[in-house]
C-alpha cells in the first residue's frame, strides 16, 4: 500500500516541522562535570554522576585527599569521554627513540616533560594538575603553565614509565595532546629572556642617567660646582657602555647585516644615531666639553626595546606554525606476524601493513587490503560526505577511517604524501613575513639618505669656511637629532596596539605586522563548509505524516548505527537515544542508505534509489539544492528528511557590511554547486562563486587574484583550505576557540566571530593612517631640529629634551590614537568569553 | 657638597644590587609564565590526607554546556 508523500507540496506551504523534543524535568548535574545526569546515572555518597567515567575520578580523587578539588571550582571536573583505552595504547612511549625526543631533560631515572593538556580550563585544573604527585608513586612535582596550557611533569622513569604518567592524566580526563611534530624536534618556544635582560639594564641606565642629567636640563651652569658635573658625566658615560654594548647588541648585529646585503632597514639609521650619540658625548665628557647625551642615548635604547617587546609577544597559546604534521598522530598500529603493534609514525616504512580503526586517522598513502573503507576526508577536500572504497583501491594521507577497522599496506612514506606535498608547495612553504616591505623600512631608506646627505653637507660647508670644530659639532648633531626612533617607535606601538585590542575582540593576529597588510585588503574570499556555515548543525525540516515517539526512536536507533554524517545528523534531528534498542539484520550500502529491524518492524532510510531498490515507491528526481533521506517502514513511505547547512548567524550582515564598504568578495567552496542560489543574494552580482574546488585549485585562484594586483583575504575554517590561506595576502582561520588547531594563517577568529573582520579591517586602516601621520609629526620634528643643527645653532640642552621627548610622545600618540580608534569602532576593552570558548576541550568532529 | 662623590656611588652600588636581583630573576625563569600565579594563589590550601570536600550541596550551581 502506497502512502500519498505530501512532500510534493510546494514552497509556499510550510512543511510540518519535527515536533520539539518536550524540555525534559529539570536533571541534576554531574557532581564531577556539570552536564545533565540521564535518569540511571550512578550515585555515591549521596552524590550524583553523569557516567561511570567521572564517578571513576571522583573515586580517585577522594580516595588520596583531592577532594578540595571540588571546592575549587564545583562541576570543574572534565567529562571522561571515551572508553578508557585498553592497556597498550601508550606503550610506544616507552621506546627510548620516542621518548628521549619528548623528554625535557633526563638524568639517570630523574625526567621531566613537558606536556600540551588542552583540557585543563581552571583554578581547579590546576591545583589538581599540581598536585599528581599524591596520585602515583614515583612523580615528583609538577608545574602548570597555564597560558599555554602545558603541564611539565618531574617523575623517576625507574617507578613510573612515561606512559603511565600520561595514562593517568588521560584517566583524569586531562589527555595530552601528543602529535607528530612534537616529537620530530620543532619546538620553537619563544623565550624572552635575552630581550628581558636587555631591558632590565637599558631601564636601569635610563632612569639613573637621567638623574645624573637633571642639572642639564634645569639649566644650571656648571660652573658652580664643575667637578660634580665632570663625575656625574663619567658616571653617565659608565652606565652607557652595557647599554651599548648589551641592549643594543642586536641593532649593531642588524645594521651589519643590513649594510652587507645592501638593504637599508630601520636598524642602520639606529645604529647610526646610536653611534653618532655615544661618540659625541664620549668625546664631550672624556674632553671635560660637557655633560654628553647618555640619557637620549641610554632613553632611545629602552624605548626601541620597549616596541619589540610588544611587537613580539604574540600570544602564547596560539601556535600558528602548525603544518599537516600538527595534524597526525604520532602513534599508529602495525601488524607484525600475527599480532599488532603500536609504533611511532616515524618508523612506518614503505610496505608495512597498518591498521587504522573507526576515528582514527591515516597517515601516509596505502592501498586498502581488507576491510570495508569509509574515508571521511573533510580535513583534506572539505566534502563532508565519506568516500567508499574497496580493496585495492589507493588511499590517500589524511583520511579519517569511519566504521570498522580497515588493514592498508603503505605506498609512500609519511613525508611523501599527497598531504605533505600540498603543504610544501612553493606558495605554502614561503615564509610569511617579508612579502612586502612595510612602511616603516620604505621611510627609512630614503630618510637615512637624506640624513646622512645632509650631516656631510653640513660638514662639507663649515669645514669650507675653516671651521673645523663647528663642522664635526653639525655633524654629529644632524646625526643625533634626525631622530629615527619615530620612525622605529610609531609602526610597532600603533601595531602592536592594534594587535591588543583586535585580540581583546577575539581576533588574533599572528604578529603585528599583520595589521599593515590587513589595511591593504581589497578582496575578500570566503570558504562555505565551517566558515559561512556552522559546523555540525544544520537545518532539518521533516516532510511527511508526524513521527510517533516509537516511530523516532527506531529511526534513531537506526541511524545510530551508522557513522555517515547524514546518518548522525539524523539522530541530532530525531532527539538522542534513550533506551537500548535492538536493531537486528542492519545492512549499510555506503552511498545509498541503511535498513534494518525494530521491533519486527523493516526499516528503510536513504536515497529515493535506494528506497525503491527496497521495494518501496518513492518518487524519482528530487530537489537538487538539498541533501535529503527518505523513511520507509515495512514498504510503506513515511516522508523525507531535508538537511541545510545553516549559516551562522553573522554570515549574512558581515556580507552585507563588506559589501557597503565597497569590498569586492568572492566564494570558494569544495561542496558541489546545489547552495548557488542560496548564497548568490548574499554576495551580490559582482562576486565570483566557484563550487567543486580541490584544495590545490582554491590555491591556485587565490593566486590568480593576486596576481591581478588584488590584495587577497582568504576566510576559511583552516583545514582543507590551509594552502589558500597561505597563499593569501591575509589568511583568516575560523575556529571555536583560541586552543584549536589551526594551520599557518595570519588571524585567528575565535568562536567563529565574522562580524569581527569589518571592523578590524577599519581598524587596520585607521591604524595606518595613524603610522603616517606620525611619521609625518616626527619629520617635521626632525626638519625643525636638522635646520637647526645644520647651522651649529643647536643649544646642548634641547638635543638633551628634544629626543626622549619625541619618543615619548610618538608613543603617546600611536598608542592612544588606536585605543580612540578601537572605542570609536566598538571593539570590547575587556577579553569578553564567549560561550563557545568557555571551556577549551578540543572540538569532535 | 663634596660628599655627594661618595654619596653616589653608594646609592648606584645599592641600585646595582637590585640590578642584580633582576638578572637572576629573569635568568632563573620567573618571568617565563607571569599569569599561572595569580591562579594558583586562589588554590592555596594544602590537600588534607583522606579529606573529603567541604562542598554539602551536592548540585554545583555552575552552568555548562552539554
Amino acid at each position: 500500500m502506497c502512502r500519498p508523500v505530501k512532500a510534493a507540496r510546494s514552497e509556499a506551504e510550510s512543511p510540518a516541522a519535527i515536533p520539539p523534543r518536550t524540555a525534559p524535568a529539570p536533571r541534576e548535574r554531574c557532581f564531577h562535570c556539570a552536564t545533565p545526569c540521564p535518569p540511571d546515572a550512578p550515585e555515591q555518597d549521596g552524590r550524583r554522576f553523569c557516567c561511570r567515567g567521572c564517578l571513576a575520578v571522583y573515586q580517585v580523587l577522594t580516595n588520596n585527599g583531592l577532594g578540595h578539588f571540588y571546592d575549587l571550582g564545583q562541576g570543574a571536573g572534565v567529562r571522561v569521554k571515551e572508553e578508557p583505552a585498553s592497556g597498550g595504547r601508550w606503550d610506544y612511549l616507552d621506546d627510548p627513540g620516542v621518548r628521549d625526543r619528548l623528554l625535557d631533560f633526563r638524568e639517570g631515572n630523574l625526567a621531566r616533560v613537558t606536556l600540551h593538556v588542552p583540557a585543563m580550563h581552571c583554578v581547579a585544573c590546576v591545583w589538581l594538575l599540581e598536585n599528581l604527585f599524591r596520585l602515583r608513586e614515583g612523580i615528583g612535582s609538577s608545574e602548570v603553565n597555564f597560558p599555554r596550557r602545558e603541564v611539565s611533569i618531574l617523575f623517576d622513569l625507574a617507578k613510573v614509565p612515561l606512559s603511565g604518567v600520561v595514562a593517568l592524566l588521560d584517566s583524569l580526563g586531562y589527555p595530552p595532546v601528543l602529535r607528530l611534530d612534537a616529537v620530530e624536534g620543532r619546538r620553537a618556544r619563544p623565550s624572552f629572556k635575552r630581550l628581558y635582560l636587555q631591558l632590565g639594564v637599558a631601564g636601569f641606565a635610563f632612569g639613573n642617567t637621567m638623574l645624573f642629567s637633571f642639572p642639564a636640563y634645569l639649566g644650571l651652569e656648571p660652573t658652580a660646582a664643575a667637578g660634580l658635573s665632570r663625575f656625574f658625566g663619567w658616571l653617565s658615560m659608565a652606565l652607557a657602555v652595557p647599554v651599548v654594548l648589551f641592549s643594543a647588541a642586536d641593532y649593531w648585529k642588524a645594521a651589519w647585516q643590513a649594510v652587507r646585503r645592501r638593504v637599508l632597514t630601520i636598524d642602520f639609521p639606529i645604529a647610526l644615531g646610536l653611534a653618532a650619540l655615544f661618540g659625541r658625548s664620549a668625546w664631550e665628557v672624556m674632553a671635560g666639553a660637557g655633560p654628553g647625551y647618555f640619557d637620549s642615548l641610554t632613553g632611545l635604547v629602552f624605548f626601541l626595546l620597549c616596541g619589540r617587546l610588544f611587537q613580539q609577544k604574540s600570544y602564547e597559546r596560539l601556535s600558528f606554525d602548525r603544518d599537516y604534521r600538527a595534524f597526525f598522530p604520532m602513534a599508529v598500529t602495525r601488524r607484525r606476524g600475527d599480532g599488532e603493534e603500536t609504533v611511532p609514525v616515524s618508523r612506518v616504512k614503505v610496505g608495512d601493513r597498518l591498521i587504522i580503526r573507526h576515528r582514527e586517522l591515516l597517515p601516509a598513502d596505502a592501498r586498502l587490503v581488507r576491510g570495508r573503507g569509509l574515508l571521511d576526508y573533510s580535513f583534506v577536500t572539505g566534502e563532508s560526505a565519506p568516500v567508499e572504497k574497496r580493496a585495492g583501491d589507493l588511499l590517500y594521507a589524511g583520511g579519517r577511517q569511519m566504521g570498522t577497522a580497515v588493514e592498508v599496506e603503505v605506498l609512500r612514506p609519511v613525508a611523501q604524501s599527497y598531504l605533505a606535498s600540498l603543504w610544501s608547495r612553493e606558495e605554502v612553504a614561503r615564509p610569511r613575513s617579508g612579502g612586502w616591505a612595510g612602511i616603516t623600512d620604505r621611510v627609512s631608506r630614503w630618510f637615512t639618505v637624506t640624513v646622512v646627505g645632509v650631516a656631510l653637507a653640513a660638514a662639507a660647508w663649515w669645514a669650507g669656511r675653516g671651521q673645523w670644530g663647528v663642522g664635526l659639532w653639525a655633524f654629529t648633531a644632524v646625526l643625533i637629532v634626525a631622530c629615527p626612533c619615530a620612525l622605529a617607535l610609531a609602526a610597532p606601538f600603533a601595531h602592536g596596539a592594534a594587535q591588543r585590542r583586535l585580540g581583546l575582540a577575539g581576533v588574533f593576529l599572528r604578529s603585528a605586522d599583520v595589521v599593515e597588510a590587513l589595511a591593504r585588503v581589497d578582496m575578500v574570499v570566503f570558504d562555505k563548509t565551517g566558515t559561512l556555515t556552522a559546523p555540525g548543525q544544520e537545518e532539518t525540516v521533516w516532510e511527511g505524516d508526524e513521527l510517533t515517539v516509537a516511530e523516532r526512536r527506531a529511526v534513531a536507533a537506526l541511524a545510530g548505527q551508522s557513522a555517515h554524517p547524514l546518518a548522525r545528523a539524523m539522530v541530532r534531528a530525531v532527539g538522542r537515544i534513550e533506551r537500548r534498542i535492538e536493531v537486528a539484520a542492519f545492512h549499510e550500502e555506503p552511498g545509498f542508505g541503511l535498513s534494518g529491524e525494530v521491533d519486527g518492524h523493516r526499516w528503510c532510510l536513504g536515497s529515493a534509489a535506494w528506497l525503491r531498490r527496497n521495494g518501496v515507491p518513492a518518487p524519482v528526481g528530487g530537489v537538487a539544492d538539498q541533501a535529503e533521506v527518505w523513511c520507509a517502514v515495512n514498504g510503506r513511505l513515511l516522508g523525507r528528511w531535508r538537511f541545510r547547512g545553516r549559516l551562522r548567524p553573522e554570515s549574512a550582515p558581515v556580507l552585507r557590511a563588506w559589501r557597503q564598504a565597497g569590498m569586492r568578495l568572492a566564494l570558494l567552496s569544495g561542496d558541489q554547486a546545489r547552495e548557488r542560489d542560496r548564497f548568490a543574494p548574499l554576495f551580490g552580482p559582482d562576486a565570483e562563486m566557484l563550487f567543486e574546488q580541490t584544495p590545490a585549485a582554491k590555491l591556485e585562484q587565490v593566486r590568480r587574484w593576486r596576481e591581478e594586483g588584488r590584495v587577497v583575504m582568504m576566510v576559511g575554517d583552516g583545514l582543507n583550505d590551509a594552502g589558500a590561506l597561505r597563499a593569501s595576502d591575509v589568511g583568516v582561520a575560523v575556529t571555536a576557540g583560541p586552543g584549536e588547531f589551526s594551520p599557518a594563517s595570519d588571524v585567528i577568529l575565535e568562536g567563529g566571530r565574522l562580524d569581527r573582520l569589518p571592523a578590524a579591517w577599519r581598524l587596520a586602516r585607521s591604524t595606518t593612517r595613524l603610522v603616517r601621520a606620525s611619521i609625518g609629526v616626527s619629520l617635521v620634528y626632525n626638519a625643525v631640529g636638522i635646520s637647526l643643527a645644520a647651522q651649529g645653532l643647536l643649544a646642548p640642552w634641547i638635543c638633551a629634551v628634544l629626543m626622549p621627548l619625541s619618543s615619548v610622545s610618538v608613543i603617546a600618540l600611536a598608542v592612544g590614537g588606536v585605543r580612540w580608534a578601537a572605542a570609536r569602532l566598538g571593539l570590547p576593552t575587556a577579553h569578553a568569553i564567549s560561550p563557545e570558548t568557555s571551556t577549551l576541550e578540543a572540538v569532535a568532529v | 657638597m663634596s660628599a655627594l662623590y661618595f654619596l653616589i656611588p653608594v646609592s648606584l652600588l645599592v641600585a646595582v644590587v637590585f640590578l642584580g636581583w633582576f638578572i637572576w630573576a629573569v635568568r632563573s625563569g620567573q618571568y617565563e609564565d607571569t599569569s599561572t600565579p595569580a591562579l594558583r594563589m586562589l588554590a592555596d590550601e594544602e590537600a588534607e590526607p583522606g579529606a573529603a570536600p567541604r562542598v554539602t550541596d551536592p548540585t554545583p550551581k555552575q552552568e555548562k554546556r552539554e
